[in-house]
């Protein structure tokens, strides 16, 4: 591998922390293209080799990632959350957290009782998998 | 049998210049040993004032690793898959977090009220991610 993929890799890297920190904003390729220092079709074409998925999907795993926390950790109704973490439509929301979670939001908080440890291993570990 | 300290650790950096510049000009940490020993350079550094508790900046590469591996590492390290972690603690998490902040350092989370404390992400140069936390005390 040539110091380039290392770069490229690192790149994708910093964008893909970018959408982490804004994951309650709409997904905005320019902005992320503009991180990564690439144009706005190799920014997607080159996440998902480097991580195995699109921009899109990565977002929408880190928004129901979060929902995910919401619902177990305080007591905001499923529309609040569904709001704060960036859908703007209550049937998107649940549509796409049965489809990644299995369950709806609110058989999900029923089910789950709080965690302790910090963020990062949270958000790295609770994230629905896209790969099976 | 009791075991009774945790003293070396280690993670993986690209390379060891960028690591001083990185841990210690900007994280603050100090030199704790930097010693050429023929086969690697014996990078460690330390938070100030705890030499007991030391972080190999390690290089991937031969003879340790064959350098197709070495190569597989550094991709994954690049990529923030190495699994490489720090969680250092801070008396004050909003003030560091300035400090880093003006100093460029990747901030992957602002701090954060938790039930354990204020805490934050950020990222190294190569792709490790590191906590700074300040501690509740219990």
């Amino acid at each position: 591998m040539s110091r380039a993929v290392e770069a490229s890799n690192r790149a994708m890297l910093r964008a893909r922390d970018a959408m982490d920190r804004s994951y309650a904003d709409p997904l905005d390729i320019p902005a992320l293209a503009r991180i990564a220092h690439v144009s706005e079709a190799h920014f997607v074409r080159t996440f998902r080799t480097t991580f195995g998925e699109t921009p899109h999907r990565y977002l929408q795993r880190r928004r129901i990632e979060r929902a995910m926390y919401l619902l177990v950790q305080t007591e905001q109704d499923v529309t609040d959350i569904c709001f704060a973490v960036g859908f703007s439509s209550l049937g998107t929301f649940s549509r796409t957290f049965r489809q990644i979670v299995g369950e709806s939001p609110t058989e999900y908080r029923r089910r789950k009782a709080p965690v302790d440890v910090p963020t990062c291993f949270t958000k790295a570990w609770t994230r629905p998998s896209s790969f099976g | 049998m009791t075991l009774n300290a945790l003293t070396r650790s280690s993670i993986y950096v690209l390379d060891q210049d960028e690591a001083l510049d990185f841990y210690v000009g900007k994280l603050g940490l100090e030199v704790n040993t930097d010693v050429d020993l023929g086969f690697m350079r014996w990078l460690t550094v330390n938070v100030p004032g705890d030499k007991g508790r030391e972080i190999l900046l390690e290089k991937p590469g031969a003879p340790a690793l064959d350098p197709a591996t070495a190569e597989q590492v550094r991709e994954l390290l690049s990529k923030g898959a190495m699994g490489g972690w720090l969680c250092i603690t801070t008396d004050d998490a909003h003030k560091t977090y300035e400090t880093l902040v003006a100093k460029g350092v990747e901030i992957t989370d602002e701090p954060t009220e938790k039930p354990y404390g204020i805490d934050f992400g950020i990222r190294d140069p190569f792709g490790n991610k590191i906590r700074i936390g300040q501690m509740r005390e219990s």
